[in-house]
């Protein structure tokens, strides 16, 4: 650990472990077959451009953008659907808090119904959701938003396929090397386990950390459920000097 | 048996889908009154120092169709080769740098286009310098996982030739495909996820 916590960390990023993420081509998810390179992937080792990254202040964030139930709606309206409050942790592989990180979320409306031009399921949009919300985690890493708990919904990778209800998570950590995009299913869904994309992950363990059990504790009475993600992104080396070991 | 390593597991990547826009850029989306304005809608702001470029391209797929619902973000240093990172612990970049972008590509045809200036050149950990280059991440539909590459710039044959990475890739006839070439407009960079030319990308 770096001995004056209040800087920044700045040393290089573990190698991404593989056997977590899913490969590239994934022929039971179609779309991947003409979007997954073909070559190798060139190992870089982090540099200066992949160890640091933007930074995004408390003060972008306005009252509402945590709350998707009300950030689209109409004055004195509310979007329709279990209403449901999410909540969970950053960390990094050490176990350390990841702060100050940007988390994005977008999802389907209780039907499963995006708001998006070139969206074509036949349940209606809601009038008072947008579907959109964003947060940036606390000193300990805690993030929290509010929305309506999405709908399952189909799509054309098969004759058949249907969609478990996910939200899909854009996390904006410390390092560019950190940038991730990832989906939360909730528990119980018996849609989980039938899901292709779900399936593009090889590791039964990564895929249970996706899914966000019921937290009464986190439950607000006559009011909201809640489920708790926590999410965690690559870990680094806590010092520059340890950076220079690597390229000597 | 032997104690236990404590460290924990990334989450895992699961693809950004056809609606990244609606999370990301959702006013891009047609879904205004949420957010003021999508970020990094601006890489650099007036006053800024250093070489103004633009650069534009299209992301296409092994059939050479180009993708329609990619988004990509960009991050480089600013002209003196210094990031607008709290990481950054060299100085200070220059403020009216951001040194970010979050470019969706257009839907209609899929081509992107962004307004930054030349990044400066940043050390490499050996302690050369590299050439300037702008770092690309691309996400869509069909993506598992980010797919992370790097720019480079056509007339800065000296600094690619001395460059730490791209001298160091074996298959040399595929550097080409990380250089942007300079037209009337500017910059042209297009990334070929798969197929001929196939793009390198990197495991950063
Ligand atoms: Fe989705």
């Amino acid at each position: 650990m770096a001995a004056d916590d209040s800087r920044p960390e700045s040393g290089a990023f573990f190698a991404r472990d593989s056997t977590v993420h899913p490969p590239a081509l994934t022929p039971s998810y179609k779309t991947s077959v003409a979007r997954s390179p073909k070559h190798a992937k060139l190992s870089l080792g982090t540099t200066l451009s992949e160890m640091t990254g933007p930074v995004f202040g408390h003060d972008l964030l306005g009252d509402l953008d945590n709350d998707l139930i009300l950030n689209f709606a109409a004055p004195g309206e509310s979007a329709i659907g279990p209403r449901i409050v999410v909540h969970g942790r950053l960390l990094d592989e050490r176990r350390r808090p990841v702060p100050g990180a940007l988390i994005e979320v977008w999802q389907a409306n209780a039907g499963g119904r995006y708001r998006h031009r070139k969206e074509s399921y036949l349940a209606p949009l809601d009038p008072n959701f947008g579907g959109c919300g964003r947060v940036i985690t606390d000193d300990e890493g805690h993030y929290c938003f509010r929305t309506i708990q999405p709908g399952p919904y189909p799509w054309p990778n098969g004759p058949n396929e249907w969609r478990p209800a996910h939200i899909h998570f854009s996390i904006f950590g410390h390092g560019f090397a950190q940038r991730l995009i990832t989906q939360m299913y909730f528990e119980g869904d018996p849609l989980i386990p039938r899901c292709p994309i779900v399936r593009t992950i090889p590791d039964e363990a990564a895929i249970r950390r996706l899914i966000a059990p019921l937290d009464m504790n986190h439950t607000i009475p006559m009011d909201a459920r809640a489920y708790k993600f926590d999410i965690v992104l690559r870990g680094r080396r806590s010092t520059l000097f340890e950076n220079r070991l690597e390229g000597n | 048996m032997v104690q236990r390593l404590d460290d924990l597991k990334e989450t895992s990547s699961q693809t950004a889908g056809p609606y990244v826009h609606i999370g990301l850029t959702p006013n891009f989306a047609g879904i205004s009154g949420v957010y003021a304005e999508d970020l990094g809608k601006r890489v650099i702001e007036d006053g800024v120092k250093g070489e103004r470029i633009v650069v534009s391209g299209k992301v296409m797929d092994g059939t050479g169709t180009p993708l329609k619902d990619a988004l990509i973000e960009i991050w480089q240093a600013d002209a003196d080769g210094l990031y607008n990172s709290p990481s950054e612990t060299r100085g200070r970049a220059d403020p009216k740098c951001s040194g970010w972008g979050r470019i969706p590509v257009d839907m209609a045809d899929g081509s992107f286009s962004f307004e930054t200036i030349k990044p400066g050149r940043v050390p490499h950990p050996t302690g050369k310098d590299q050439a300037p280059h702008i770092t690309f991440w691309i996400v869509a539909r069909g993506i598992n996982i980010g797919l992370q590459t790097r720019m480079y710039f056509s007339d800065e044959e000296a600094a690619n030739k001395e460059d730490p990475i791209l001298s160091r890739i074996e298959h040399q006839n595929r550097v080409p495909t990380l250089i942007a070439e300079q037209d009337r407009a500017g910059y042209r960079f297009d990334i070929r996820i798969q197929g001929h030319k196939e793009t390198i990308f990197f495991d950063i």
